[in-house]
């Protein structure tokens, strides 16, 4: 009746919408097939089966989803309307006490950023590969490698990422990467808790700083005996403290020593025979306080400073050769445990959504792109004004699915998180306070139905895509 | 609309008499070749570190596995490039030697085999019937199953807790069985799996059908001669999927599953308590967990990239 009226309007869609969504691309081809068996269903009915045949077919499938999914949503809707012990109905408080207390409103919270954020940034990042291998010949291989964790289990995901996101600098990668740009860029770290001895009379504590009491003029040498430096922080090669060089015109030279000798004996101030000097550290020449000259210790803890102005100068070992090495960055501590547990959830999803992008991006008919640069356009207005419209079906596709798979997290939350409440969604309440110590199928009940609130309208779009598809 | 906008702009700024887009066009795409060439490096770059980014983790998960537990709380995995020495296949054949360990990945075959066969299986015969056979209600039928589609596992797990809690066959008690945990499975599988082969199934020539059934062959034939061999790329996504999903998952173990049924995820994460002090477990363990759904993956990509652009709902 409506196919002979449907069947050219069906063209219309299919040219000007390259593949609206690859779920549609297989449907569309679908469809001279089903209209035509729709109507020849009439004409060829002594061939079509009875109807009662296909009830054989259904059969396994109908009992397991109403035994196992339909029965249960109904359960679950009635469940949050009663107590913990399920005897007595308490109305909507199951649903009130999602938004009460620290642990709740925290994971509620924590959802929200999710489904804000990481659909929004896995989408950007898929475009992105997407749009750039399109430009390298190993592309096949770059898909390869970012699709790959997609077969990765959030367990195995989330121990590969508890690894990389190890506080100590020397085991987590990360950190390590963090420590050696923070160190490239600040200079490497030097002798903490480091400081001058009480009873000598060359250097006192300035602040955290260590200056001379004394001033030098240029020619002059100047002795910086320091204390207290941690065995582990002697770099290996540091060599046995020297005298400090000649120093020419304009010029201070110095030695920067631990002024210890091992198993006693020694004397005070004065770099003596096994002593160790000490490298790398940071020494500035002040003059009416301002810096007028620099340098760093060699390995056997001499410097010399030149181009010194006339006048007497002192000098100051700045705070930052005594404080605490940076540790790196706490990845799973405080507010920014949500982020990382993102970050390893981009690693498992970007290819997914790169693969579907990259699709839609391969069906975007050349012409189209080809006639815009032809008008002079920009690759960057192609992208914008040509590209980006285009693909906006696959986006929201993929979008839509993130949202309805963020809403679930579970696993990577609970194991890179490992029940650290900072960092709870609700797709964990619900598995805490049901079975994970909760004890309370009410409210775990009440947090389930919402996540099916929460979804609906990803139901209602697929069932609109449907109707879209077969009409 | 913006397109025609930009080439007056462009026709505008360069008022060459006579030469129009013939002089352009050559002249723009040498601009565009040296641009490209540069920017592909770039691109390279760029894509390359990236690349990196997704290598290093696993990678690092490999190497660790391959370290003593000192040498691991010594100082990172990255150690072993000046060390090679302190390579080892120590923590695997310790793990192998603890007998939970191994119960524990021969459960996650035992759950997952069933379950992927089971939902190819019930799919396909569900799919055949909406795609090929009349009766009443199909269409909302159908309608349904694209609903449940996104219904969350959550939903599932109380209810059906509870409903495992009551089946006691006279010493067979469903809960804490990998029976319950394969058919939990199963249910939760069925929607997607039925959405996916639907389509696929529909596709198939009407003919082929037809001709099958004047030919008098039985529906059943038909399912088990025609459709389902012609189904066979949708299927092999479709279990590859299930297998993935099945073998990956943590959440309906930790809810459907006792100690003796217990599923690798779920032995792994029992072991997660002591992270720092259980990474020769930890790292082998979940290594071994994911070794086995890479070579799956990397068998049958293709198959299960089509899954991935026929399904993107669930």
């Amino acid at each position: 009746m409506k196919a002979e009226d449907s069947a050219p309007h069906e063209d219309v869609p299919h040219d000007k919408v390259p593949p609206a969504d690859p779920a549609g691309g297989t449907a569309a081809e679908t469809e001279p097939a089903a209209t035509g068996r729709r109507r020849g269903g009439g004409r060829a009915g002594g061939i079509a089966p009875p109807s009662w045949l296909a009830l054989f077919f259904l059969m396994p499938a109908l009992l397991l989803l109403g035994f196992l999914v339909i029965y249960p949503i109904v359960f679950s809707v009635i469940r949050s309307f009663l107590d913990a012990s399920g005897d007595s109905f308490v109305g909507l408080d199951n649903y009130t006490g999602i938004f009460q207390g620290h642990d709740n409103l925290v994971a509620v919270r924590n959802t929200a950023v999710w489904v804000v954020f990481a659909p929004t940034v896995v989408t950007i990042f898929g475009l992105l590969f997407a749009v750039l291998s399109e430009r390298i010949r190993w592309s096949t291989a770059f898909k390869l490698v970012v699709f790959m964790p997609m077969a990765v289990s959030f367990l195995a995901s989330g121990v590969i990422f508890r690894l990389v996101y190890q506080q100590d600098p020397d085991k987590g990668v990360l950190n390590a990467v963090a420590v050696g740009v923070h160190d490239t860029i600040k200079g490497g770290t030097g002798y903490p808790g480091a400081g001058p001895h009480a009873k000598t009379a060359l250097v006192r504590a300035d602040g955290g700083a260590v200056v001379t009491t004394g001033a030098f003029g240029a020619g002059q040498t100047a002795l910086v005996p320091l204390l207290r430096v941690k065995p582990e922080n002697l770099p290996k090669d540091a060599k046995p403290a020297a005298q400090p060089p000649a120093a020419k015109a304009g010029q201070v030279t110095g030695t920067v020593w631990f002024d210890f000798t091992k198993g006693g004996g020694g004397e005070l101030d004065k770099p003596n025979t096994g002593e160790s000097g000490l490298p790398g550290v940071r020494i500035e020449a002040v003059s009416g306080g301002k810096v007028v000259a620099k340098a760093t210790s060699a390995a056997d803890g001499t410097f010399t400073l030149k181009k010194l102005p006339s006048g007497s100068v002192t000098l100051r070992l700045p705070e930052d050769n005594f404080t605490a090495p940076y540790g790196g960055v706490q990845w799973l501590g405080g507010t920014l445990i949500t982020i990382s547990i993102m970050v390893a959830y981009l690693w498992v999803w970007a290819g997914f959504a790169m693969v579907l992008i990259a699709a839609g991006l391969a069906a975007i008919p050349r012409d189209a792109l080809e006639a815009a640069r032809v008008d002079g356009a920009t690759e960057g207005q192609v992208f914008r004004r040509v590209t980006i419209p285009l693909l906006a079906p696959v986006l929201v596709v993929v979008l839509v699915t993130l949202v309805i798979n963020v809403m679930k997290v579970f696993d990577l939350v609970y194991i890179i998180g490992g029940g650290d409440p900072t960092a709870g969604v609700l797709a964990l309440r619900m598995w805490t306070e049901s079975f994970g110590g909760g004890n309370d199928p009410g409210a775990g009940s009440a947090i389930a139905v919402l996540l099916l609130l929460l979804v609906v309208p990803a139901m209602l779009f697929n069932i609109r895509r449907l109707r879209q598809e077969r009409s | 609309m913006s397109t025609a906008g930009t080439q007056a702009g462009t026709a505008a700024d360069a008022p060459r008499p006579g030469a129009g887009s013939a002089a352009g066009a050559p002249r723009r795409s040498v601009v565009a070749r040296v641009v490209g060439r540069v920017g592909g490096g770039a691109v390279q770059a760029v894509l390359a570190v990236i690349a990196l980014f997704w290598l290093v983790p696993t990678f690092g998960l490999l190497i660790a596995s391959l370290r003593s537990n000192e040498d691991n709380n010594g100082g990172g995995w990255w150690q072993v490039f000046s060390k090679p020495s302190q390579l080892t296949f120590q923590s695997y054949s310790a793990l192998l030697d603890k007998s939970d360990f191994v119960d524990s990945f021969w459960n996650t075959v035992l759950i997952t085999v069933p379950a992927t066969t089971l939902v190819v299986v019930i799919a396909s015969l569900a799919a055949y019937a909406f795609a090929w056979l009349e009766f009443p209600g199909r269409d909302w039928l159908f309608l349904l199953v694209v609903a449940l589609l996104v219904v969350p596992v959550q939903l599932g797990l109380i209810p059906v807790a509870k409903l495992y809690g009551q089946i006691d066959f006279g010493g067979f008690k469903m809960a804490g069985s990998i029976t319950g945990v394969v058919l939990f499975h199963v249910a939760f599988g069925l929607p997607f799996a039925i959405f996916l082969l639907r389509n696929f199934f529909a596709a198939i020539p009407r003919d082929l059908l037809e001709a099958a059934r004047m030919d008098g062959g039985s529906e059943w034939t038909i399912f088990r001669r025609v459709v389902f061999p012609l189904g066979g790329p949708a299927i092999a996504s479709l279990g590859i999927f299930q297998f993935l999903w099945v073998w990956n998952d943590l959440l309906v173990a930790l809810v459907f599953a006792d100690p003796s049924s217990q599923p690798m995820t779920q032995w792994l994460q029992s072991q997660m308590r002591q992270f720092t002090g259980n990474i020769d477990v930890l790292a082998p363990g979940a290594f071994l967990s994911l070794i086995i759904p890479l070579v799956v993956f990397f068998a049958f990509q293709r198959y299960f990239v089509q899954g991935v652009l026929a399904g993107s709902v669930k």
